[in-house]
């Protein structure tokens, strides 16, 4: 009897530490979350700046760019996922990996070799674990990423889209990320970055583009344009999939705070329940004992 | 006079904005000085300093490691992709 008692508090009490680093780490991500909205508004004017020159260049001249024409034949795609570097944040990670995985998979149907870039030590773990090769990895920081690393992954990517495919490179790009729609949704993502559809902007009448004259030629300006624009799409993508993830951590410890109340004061009943057992059963022996002297 | 309307923005954040009379860039032709009424450029920065004389208060100076700005009806938007600003600037952020 007494043993089951014992159980029961070394049951209380490591469930209350539990709880408290669940709490701490709920607090914590909430903490976080401001900022790496903030993030993601602080680099919108840089996005946008971007975009509407972009555009611009676009708007006024037939672009014969490698970097926007489409190939004849896609034969191979580069697939950047784009995790957590840790765990406990619920299904974070893995709805993302669920994602390139479908994305995968439709890419094999259409005869393309899928050659993956990974973002994140979660998809690392996954691939390795599973056996599969992967064509590189970039870890740390995925719940704040800095501008090099999104500049790192551009330049790496626009190298291997820029190679040709007998030399391994790849004909298309696409990112799986974490879209943040608002602290309750967030939502796996792919988007293709490459080769790009320059979006031209539905143009009012109040902001048509002006003709713009360019220094030093079009060409150039877009050559240094298009580069900037992707990494500013990668950017954009790590910010909001870093968003995410501390949305994701936040509701899953809270989850799990709350899972560790309740399984305190289930155990709090039955190590009651055991304890007053232990006394009724103390109380009747002495009874029955004194019952059989006086007899 | 009409005044330029200056924009500055860094990759991840934004940097300076405000009224100028004057904006004076490095291209990688070269220099170029903009004032209020130039006709819409889009151009490349290169790595260097460009210089802002606001409306009122002092010149500023803006270290940039290259981007691109742009020029369109008294609008100058500066996209760098790190900006870091000269002291004495704070007082234009607004």
């Amino acid at each position: 009897m007494g043993a089951q008692i014992r159980v029961y508090r070394q049951k209380i009490s490591s469930t209350t530490s539990m709880r408290k680093i669940f709490k701490a780490m709920e607090l914590i991500a909430t903490s976080r979350i401001g900022k790496a909205r903030a993030r993601v508004a602080a680099s919108l004017p840089y996005a946008n700046a971007i975009t509407r020159a972009v555009s611009a260049v676009a708007s006024q001249n037939e672009i014969d760019h490698p970097l926007v024409t489409e190939p004849e034949k896609i034969r191979r795609a580069a697939v950047l996922v784009i995790t957590s570097d840790r765990g406990l944040a619920g299904s974070y990670s893995a709805s993302v990996l669920k994602q390139a995985e479908g994305l995968n998979e439709l890419l094999r149907a259409e005869g393309k070799e899928v050659k993956t870039y990974i973002f994140g030590r979660k998809a690392q773990a996954y691939f390795d674990f599973r056996g599969r090769s992967y064509a590189r990895v970039w870890t740390g920081g995925t719940d704040a990423p800095e501008f090099e690393t999104a500049q790192e992954i551009g330049a790496a990517l626009l190298e291997e889209f820029a190679t040709d495919y007998a030399e391994g490179g790849v004909d298309e790009i696409h990112v799986v990320y974490t879209r943040f729609k608002s602290m309750v949704t967030q939502e796996p993502t792919v988007v293709r970055l490459l080769p790009l559809e320059v979006e031209e902007q539905a143009v009012t009448e109040s902001e048509l583009l002006p003709l713009y004259e360019f220094e030093p030629e079009a060409e150039q300006v877009l050559d240094a344009l298009l580069p900037r624009y992707i990494e500013s799409r990668i950017f954009a993508a790590m910010l909001q999939a870093a968003a995410s993830e501390l949305a994701a951590r936040q509701r899953a410890m809270k989850s799990a705070g709350d899972n560790a109340t309740e399984l305190i004061k289930k155990y709090t009943r039955l190590r009651n329940t055991a304890r007053q057992a232990e006394i009724t059963q103390e109380l009747s022996e002495i009874v029955a004992g004194a019952d059989a002297l006086s007899a | 006079m009409a005044e330029l309307e200056v924009e500055i923005v860094a990759a991840d954040h934004f940097v300076w904005s405000g009224a100028a009379k004057m904006v004076k860039a490095r291209t990688s032709d070269g220099e170029i000085g903009i004032l209020p009424g130039h006709s819409p450029l889009l151009a490349i920065l290169a790595e260097g300093e460009l210089a802002i004389e606001p409306v009122s208060g002092d010149r500023i100076a803006v270290t940039v490691d290259g981007g691109f700005f742009s020029v369109d009806n008294n609008r100058v938007v500066i996209v760098a992709d790190n900006a870091q600003l000269g002291e004495s600037a704070t007082a234009g952020i607004r």
